[in-house]
This record gives structure tokens, sequence and C-alpha cells, in this order.
């Protein structure tokens, strides 16, 4: 008895203390003169174009700058997360331990975002955010060792308000769906609607992904606000336009949002989607010299046109060649290394951008309108806007 | 509310109610008749809304779409109970959950490999694409009126079948005593078969006519059944009348909730169904 109870609490005791140390930081990797970099996309699924658009990206930045990071060749890795949320630790702890990468890229989806944070604050690995825009991500679980290069959910409705109230909408109604991103995307716009005097007439909401507007419309429609302030993406975002014209509600009551309103969506939604104004930190249609060159390098490099996915992640591959060959090479001094990547300017097809505090983009958010399939940049909506990073210590 | 606005919204919450009472009638006919739970209820309406989506955009045409798509959604409804449900009538409740269970995750899994995991739209025919304007600025499309009349005269079909003819009459026999029926000389394989058959279309055909307003994406059905369940319970299990009364009141409360308490709306049918079974613990019209 003695001697069993013996065996098995040595044999917990080993594996407590080899699986602990597998979580510690900074345990000895694998020294080599390669930088490895990981990739955790989603490869298949709704979002596989988004995934291999960010890594078109990425490569691109990085080939631009002679294929290197701060002189030392790359080793890349690859594991698709599939937007699976449940798999979100798990696939990221494979790139962390498995194939000891030093810095991760990942990902699209908040929910395996969540994932990645955890991985990233136990391991201290190198966490690069190429899309997903949850607010926790930089404010109360923000991390030395992480660094968004997109946005946050409430990044482009903060920019929303200002330009509404100046076009004479003074009292909107708001309605999304009822989950985390429209609720973020809500305190964005809600902040800077009524900061500029605006006047929320009503906040409605449906189940995500529920995309049944009839009654919802209705409602719009006997309210008689002067706009309509939403939130939606994808397919569902052309399906509302769709019905908010069907509903006759197009040419009565102008209808805005947050951009991804209309990304991806304008040949879907059609006609229907004409004069819907917009506020993003992109637009395909920016007339910059740096971004008709990159959109130009883009299509002939991967025969496709970029999109605002391949502009983050050409911004990510930027920021980490950057700040790599800002340390030499010597990304193992985390310290000097997470204190250049803050500092760099990105000179993105966007526009410049910094980081902030928490790390996240401090950048322009443009007012587009679209028109003919379009998403034509008609100004800037908020110069040099930064998200609050409310809660963010960093420790 | 002004009258105006309320008058549409009743109008959208019996057309939610109606298309509803189509999935929770065939629900619950074959729970009724057959004793077969089935959860895979869901997945028809599913798989109804991906045959319209893909044989009108083959097509060009939602009306061939729907008819050729009803075809083949009897066709596989008299195949799987032919070749699995007609199986587990006499066994127990958990086989038939366990069973109709895994075949929700196995109709997921074709529709993923042949049609992908991506959300789409389908176009309202042309000839429905109006609306009716009733005030100024409140309209009411034409469609929603089309998809509530096909809805009313599929109910009034389903009746008259019960009740009226012989065939009904024998399901109605089937399912009061089933021994007996056969001892008649009734053949009760076929009438199950008949009836399973006519439930898989009442789903399919509601997931057709549905599917240009509520788009077709994964996972359609797995919400729909939830809904349904509610309303089989809320009205009673294994009545059609019941089903009737019940989807109405959810598609009110589901839609009023919506325009009224948008915070909360999510829970309200739930709060209705929990209401209903303190007072009524067996739904509101039991058999």
């Amino acid at each position: 008895m003695t001697t069993r109870r013996l065996v098995l609490t040595r044999s917990a005791a080993i594996v407590g203390a080899a699986s602990t140390g597998l979580l510690l930081p900074g345990i000895v990797r694998a020294q080599s003169n390669r930088v490895r970099v990981g990739f955790m996309l989603p490869y298949t699924g709704t979002f596989a174009q988004l995934g291999l658009a960010i890594e078109n990206g990425v490569r691109m930045a990085i080939d631009e700058k002679g294929g290197k990071l701060g002189g030392r060749e790359i080793e890349w890795f690859k594991v698709d997360d599939e937007s699976e949320p449940s798999k979100g630790v798990e696939n990221a702890t494979r790139l962390v331990q498995r194939d000891k990468v030093d810095v991760l890229i990942g990902t699209v989806h908040s929910g395996v975002q969540m994932g990645i944070q955890r991985v990233a604050r136990e391991s201290g690995v190198l966490s690069l955010i190429p899309n997903a825009g949850v607010h926790a991500a930089t404010r109360a679980l923000c991390a030395p060792n992480v660094f968004r290069t997109s946005f946050t959910n409430s990044q482009p409705t903060l920019a929303l308000g200002k330009p509404m109230m100046d076009a004479g909408h003074k009292r909107a109604v708001w309605i999304t769906w009822k989950y985390a991103a429209g609720d973020e995307a809500f305190e964005g716009f809600k902040d800077s609607y009524t900061k500029a005097g605006g006047t929320i007439v009503k906040e409605l909401g449906l189940p995500f992904p529920n995309v049944e507007f009839q009654a919802l419309l209705t409602e719009i429609a006997s309210l008689k606000p002067d706009a309509v302030a939403c939130f939606f993406a994808g397919g569902g975002a052309a399906k509302f336009i769709r019905d908010y014209a069907a509903a006759g509600l197009k040419d009565k009551i102008p209808l805005w949002g947050s951009g991804f309103l209309t990304e991806g969506v304008l040949d879907a939604a059609g006609p229907a989607a004409d004069g819907i104004m917009t506020t993003m930190h992109y637009a395909d249609s920016l007339d910059t010299p740096r971004n008709r060159q990159f959109r130009a390098a883009y299509a002939s490099s991967f025969k496709m046109q970029p999109d605002v996915y391949a502009v983050q992640g050409y911004d990510t591959g930027l920021l980490l060649s950057q700040g790599v060959a800002a340390v030499k090479g010597d990304i193992a001094n985390k310290q000097a290394f997470h204190k250049a990547l803050e500092s760099q300017t990105i000179d993105s097809p966007r526009g410049k951008w910094t980081m902030s505090k928490a790390h996240n983009p401090i950048q322009d958010i443009y007012l587009r309108r679209v028109e003919n399939k379009d998403n034509k940049v008609i100004g800037i909506a908020a110069k040099a806007l930064a998200d609050s990073g409310a809660g963010c210590r960093m420790g | 509310m002004d009258l105006a606005n309320f008058l549409i919204q009743l109008l959208n919450s019996v057309q939610y109610g109606l298309l509803l009472f189509m999935l929770a009638a065939g629900l619950t006919l074959i729970f009724g008749i057959m004793g077969v739970v089935n959860l895979a209820h869901g997945s028809f309406y599913m798989l109804g809304a991906y045959l319209a989506w893909f044989l009108s955009s083959r097509s060009g045409s939602l009306t061939l779409a729907i008819a050729g798509g009803a075809v083949l959604a009897v066709l596989f409804g008299l195949l799987l109970e032919r070749l699995l449900f007609r199986h587990f009538y006499q066994r127990d409740h958990l086989d038939q959950v366990l069973l109709t269970f895994g075949l929700i995750y196995i109709f997921e899994e074709m529709r993923s490999m042949l049609w992908g995991d991506d959300v789409h739209g389908v176009s309202i025919p042309a000839a429905l694409s109006a609306s009716i304007p009733l005030t100024d600025n409140l309209s009411y499309p034409v469609y929603r009126l089309f998809m509530s009349g096909v809805c009313i005269a599929l109910a009034i079909g389903l009746y008259l079948l019960i009740s009226r003819t012989r065939l009904g009459m024998k399901i109605r026999a089937g399912a009061f005593n089933r021994d007996m029926t056969e001892a008649l000389g009734v053949n009760i394989k076929r009438i199950h078969a008949i009836v399973f058959a006519i439930g898989v279309a009442l789903a399919t055909v509601a997931g057709m006519i549905a599917s240009p307003i509520s788009s077709v994406y994964p996972n359609m059905g797995s919400q729909v059944l939830i809904m349904c369940f509610v309303v089989v319970v809320i009205g009673g299990i294994g009545s059609v009348r019941g089903a009737l009364i019940a989807a109405l009141l959810v598609g009110a409360v589901d839609t009023f909730g919506k325009v009224l308490l948008p915070a909360v709306s999510g829970m309200l049918v739930y709060m209705l169904m929990a209401a209903v079974l303190l007072w009524k613990p067996e739904g509101l019209f039991k058999q």
C-alpha cells in the first residue's frame, strides 16, 4: 500500500513538474540562428479567405525587406485554427511548445484570440494580432508581449458620431447583433455620438447570426429617426443592406455603420448599398501613393486584389521586420525587443500609424460612401484615433 | 407604438408563427403517430434552405427549385424512413434521441462537404418582390403574405387529409391502437412511411420558402429546432391544433419582444414556456 501510494505520488509529481516546466516562460529554446515564426490563422471555413490574405500580407512585407528578420533566416510554421474557440488554447500551445516559435501571428476570430491571449500571457511568447478586435486583448488582458496591428471593435464606431452630427442627424437608431463584437461596436458609437450631441432614440438588437430583420425594420420605419447606425458584417450585412432597401428605408433614412458593413459584401448587396456611409481604418480606393504602390505590388505577387485583411497582415510583417531590425536580431532580450516594437512608426497603406500604450494602433479613421460597388473615401472621420485601453496595466 | 406599426408587427408575428407551425406540425405528427422523437427535424429545414439556394442559383427560378426540392425531400424522407427510422419505432426514446442526434451531425457534415460553410442569400422571385404601402412610411412585403398563404394552405390541406380522408382515418386509427389497426388489414408500415414523408416534406418546404427571408447558413436547423420544441411543448406534445396556437403565440412574443424589449428578447419565449408549463404542465392541448 505504501509503495503503491509512493509510486503514485511520485509519478504525479513528475507529471506535474513536467507540465509546469513546459508552461514556464523563457525555458531554454533550441538555440539556432533562425527566427521561428508561427501563423495561427483560419485556413478553412468561413474565414479562410481572411487567413490567406493576412499570411500573404505578412510574407510580402518581409520579402520587401529582403526576406530576413534582422539579418536572420526565417523558419515558418502554420496551424489552421478553424475559427474554433474551443481549440484556441490547444492550437496556440502547439505552436509555442512543439514548434517553439519566437513569434506567434494570429488570428481572425475574437473567441480564438482569447485562447491565444492566455497562452501568450503564460508563455511570454511574442503575439501579434492581425485582425481580431476583441477589446480585452489590449485592455484588461493586455500584456507586454501582445501587440495588435488591426483595430479594436469600437475604433471604427468611435469615429462615427461626429460626422453623423455634422450631417445633421440629431436622432439615431442603433441596430446590431447582440454578441460581443456588436456590444463593443455600440460602445464606440454611443460614446462618440452622445459626446457630439446626438440622441440615441432606440437600441435594437437580435441574436447572432439571426438575419430576420423584418420586425426591427418596421420599428425603424415607425420611429422615423434622422439616421440609422449599425454594426453588421459578412453575409448577414449583405442581407441587412438588401432588406433595408426592400423595406423602403434606403431613400428615407440614411444608413451609417462601422466599415465592416460594406467590406467584401458590395457585390452581394448590389445597388441597395449605394449611399451607405461608413467609418473604417482603410479603404481599397484610398488615393495615396503608398496605397497605390502596395495594391499594385500585392496584385502582381498574388494575382488577386488586396483587402483590409491583407493590409493588416502587411502591417504585421512591417512591425515585426522593423522591430527585429531595431534590436539587430537579438530578440532574446525581450525588454529591449518589446520596447523597439512599441516605438515603431508603421508606414502603412492605410496611412502612418503608431502603437498606443496598450499596444493597439493609433490610426486615422476614414469616412467612406458606397458608390457603384466601391467604398469611396470622402474624408477623414477621426485623426490619430486611439482606443481607450481602459483597464490595461502592463506588468 | 401606433396602430399601423402594431398591425404590421402583428402580420410579422403571424407570418413567423405560421412558419414555426409548419415545422412543429411535422415534429409533433411524427411523435404523436409513431412515437419517434426526431431531433433531426431542424436539419430537414436546413437542407430545404440549402436545396432552394442550390437549385435556384442553378435554374434561376425559386418556384422551380421549390417544386423540385419538394419531390427530392419526399423521396429522401421515404428512403430515410425505410433505412433507419423504421427500426426505431419500438425502441425507447433514448435510442431515438441518440439516433437523431447523430443524424444532425451527419447532415451538417454532408452540408459542409457538398455546399461549404458560407452564408448564402436567395432572391425573392420578381413577381413577389413588391411591397404594399400601408401608411406613408410603413409597408408590408408581398413575399411574406405569400409565405403566410402557403403555410395556411398546407395547414388546411393537412387538416383535411387527417380528418376527412380514408388515409387520414387509417393514420388516426394507427396512432390510437397500432395492433388492432394492423389486425384489421391496414398496412401500418406504409402508413408510417407516408406520415414520416409528410413531416419531412413540411420541414423541407418550410426551409425552402423561408430561404429568401432568413438567408441560408450552417446550423440554421439547430436554431429553428429549439423554437420548434418550445412550440410543441407549449402546445401539448402530439397535438397539431396545440402546435398551431402555440406557434402563433411564440411568433407574437418573439416579434413584439424584439421591438419592445430588445435587450431581453432572446429570453422571452422561454419565459412564456415556463409560464405555460407552470399553469398547464402538459401543455395547452394535451391529447
